[in-house]
């Protein structure tokens, strides 16, 4: 049966997430030939609303408020309960990013409904929406559902494909009346400090650093290869417990789980925990001096030799082929 | 203050998943409290310290979940609480949540802290989840938290971001990675943990009706992801093995 699936987009710097096209993509599937309609909220989005449109939305509801401008639990909160109490979805779809993380389990518990976090797959048995999500950070998985009622998920960046953009789509646009009030935390300033534009959790190619790197200064020729391939740096536990940076760039069982298409290893062992952030990425190099480390069973290409040498050679040859296209 | 921690008890992050009979086996698997956990009840210790008042640790499971509470005494907490489940057979967020809630309904409180997730089913729902059923505000993922008066200035990780935000107490908030370094048991906080008070409550002692803790959710099925084929090692003069390897990652996995 047809399905009405309201599906919450997101912006970051007035340019839209493309796990929001991702998440449209994912209600195209559930909505299985009913309605797929995205709601944007923030303080100025109306440039956003036709790309939803061209990656499959079929109607677009925008909330605009000068309140809206920074993400608040509270009145991006009070703007969805009200867009979801008018349009009754049957299933909303949120990104698994800082904001979805946020808001999605307030909406779910105002609403007495089951949510299903971190989804990387969905498929229809019948009337039942089935979802795939990691437990243990990857080390199992686990299919899921909601039982009864509205069906609530969130989607993980990078897993499911958006559609491919079309801009001859074309869907109606409309403004949702929005009154902001009684906020009970305020956003008093954001510090900026990702060194690139790149997103962990969205980046296509990660380049992460162990111990090996051996101090911060050791970042910078795995920063040098990042620029080039368009690629957000990632860290172990060792290296952020050893200092040697943030521990914003931790990847793994505690820190953050990521699914890049190329994640290039340098100078990490593979400790299980370590593994269990990364091994679910789809190629996986690892650069490592020392042949029996762990971190060669994961990898589809090894190279055993010491980071500080092979890493700027690597950051070279890149550029030279990548120039040459 | 009146200062609660919620808590859980999980895998230690070094086991390896075994599946038996559809379900994750526990046997001779270590527990540990979930690390992110851990942030929170260390932050909960500080903030006693420096304003004065009581921790409160509370964790819903068995009755094995005393060995972990035990712990949190010994790092310092005054009380811990057990709600337990044991005899409660389907439990998802919802479950927790209502619990939880039932549980904080005739409770003082002037912050309740948590970890952002836990590192076993890495749902982060049972904070802001809990926050909005008993109608205070939340702030997830934070690393540094100030309290003055009524006041909480908080630093929230926004995905490598810093936000700075301001709450009124009475609030929840959940632990990031950065916060603090937890504190190890020390032997004396050991010996006191024995005789601190740990209050074990049944689920159905709490005010709370069977439909409002039925499960929303259900688990299909649970499986291990298939084993990853150790790959190929290059081999040659370094600057053979980049030639070769950016070769590779450009025309076999056609990823760059």
């Amino acid at each position: 049966m047809a399905k009405k699936v309201l599906v919450i987009a997101e912006s970051r710097e007035s340019e839209l997430r493309n796990v929001s096209f991702e998440a449209i993509a994912a209600g195209k599937e559930i909505a299985a030939g009913g309605e797929v309609i995205a709601a944007i909220a923030g303080e100025n989005v109306s440039a956003l609303t036709d790309a939803l449109v061209h990656y499959g939305a079929d109607r677009v509801i925008k909330a605009e408020n000068e309140k809206l401008s920074t993400y608040t639990s509270d009145g991006y909160g009070q703007v969805f309960l009200q867009i979801i109490n008018s349009i009754k979805p049957d299933a909303i779809l949120l990104p698994h990013t800082s904001m979805g993380k946020d808001i999605a389990p307030k909406l779910a518990s105002k609403l007495d409904a089951g949510l299903i976090s971190d989804a990387t797959a969905i498929e229809l048995d019948g009337e039942d929406i089935v979802f795939t999500r990691p437990i243990y950070s990857g080390k199992a998985f686990e299919k899921k559902k909601v039982k009864a009622g509205v069906t609530i998920a969130t989607i993980r960046p990078n897993n499911i494909s958006a559609l491919e953009k079309d801009e001859s789509r074309s869907g109606e646009v409309f403004s949702e009346d929005v009154e902001i009030k009684d906020l009970r935390t305020i956003v008093k300033e954001v510090v900026r400090k990702s060194t690139s534009g790149v997103d962990l959790s969205e980046a296509k190619v990660i380049i992460a650093g162990g111990r090996g790197v051996k101090s911060e200064d050791g970042f910078e020729p795995l920063q040098e290869l990042a620029d080039v391939l368009g690629a957000a740096v990632g860290a172990s536990r060792g290296a952020c417990d050893a200092d040697y940076c943030d521990y914003s760039l931790q990847i793994g069982q505690t820190g953050k789980v990521v699914t890049p298409d190329l994640y290039i290893a340098c100078g990490i062992s593979g400790a299980i925990q370590h593994l269990a952030g990364m091994s679910n990425s789809k190629v996986i190099v690892a650069i490592n001096k020392d042949p029996e480390a762990n971190i060669f069973n994961v990898a589809d290409y090894g190279i055993v030799g010491d980071l500080f040498e092979v890493v700027p050679l690597l950051t070279q040859e890149f550029k030279k082929v990548l120039q040459t296209n | 203050m009146n200062i609660f921690v919620i808590m859980k008890r999980t895998f230690d992050t070094e086991e390896k998943i075994v599946i038996e009979n559809g379900k994750i086996s526990e046997e001779g698997v270590e527990f540990i409290i979930n690390p992110y956990d851990e942030y929170a009840i260390e932050e909960a210790i500080q903030l006693r310290d420096d304003h004065g008042g009581e921790v409160t640790v509370v964790s819903i499971g068995s009755e094995e979940v005393e060995k972990e509470l035990r712990t949190a005494l010994a790092m310092g907490a005054d009380k811990a609480v057990l709600i337990n489940n044991e005899e409660l057979e389907d439990s998802d967020q919802y479950t927790t949540t209502a619990l939880l809630a039932a549980y904080f309904g005739d409770k003082e409180y002037d912050i309740i802290l948590g970890g952002n997730v836990s590192n076993d089913n890495s749902t982060g729902q049972i904070g802001p989840r809990l926050a909005e059923k008993i109608g205070i505000p939340y702030v997830t993922t934070i690393t540094k938290l100030d309290i003055d008066g009524s006041t909480a200035t908080i630093e929230r990780d926004v995905e490598g971001d810093v936000e700075i935000v301001e709450a009124q107490l009475p609030l929840l908030v959940t632990a990031q990675q950065g916060l603090n370094e937890p504190r190890y048991p020390s032997l004396p906080g050991i010996m006191k943990a024995k005789k601190k008070p740990l209050e074990e409550i049944d689920y159905d002692e709490l005010d709370v009706e069977d439909d409002e803790i039925e499960a929303k959710t259900e688990t299909i099925e649970r499986y291990l992801p298939p084993k990853k084929e150790a790959g190929k090692v290059l081999d040659g003069e370094v600057d053979d093995q980049v030639q070769e390897l950016v070769k590779l990652l450009r025309q076999e996995a056609k990823v760059i």
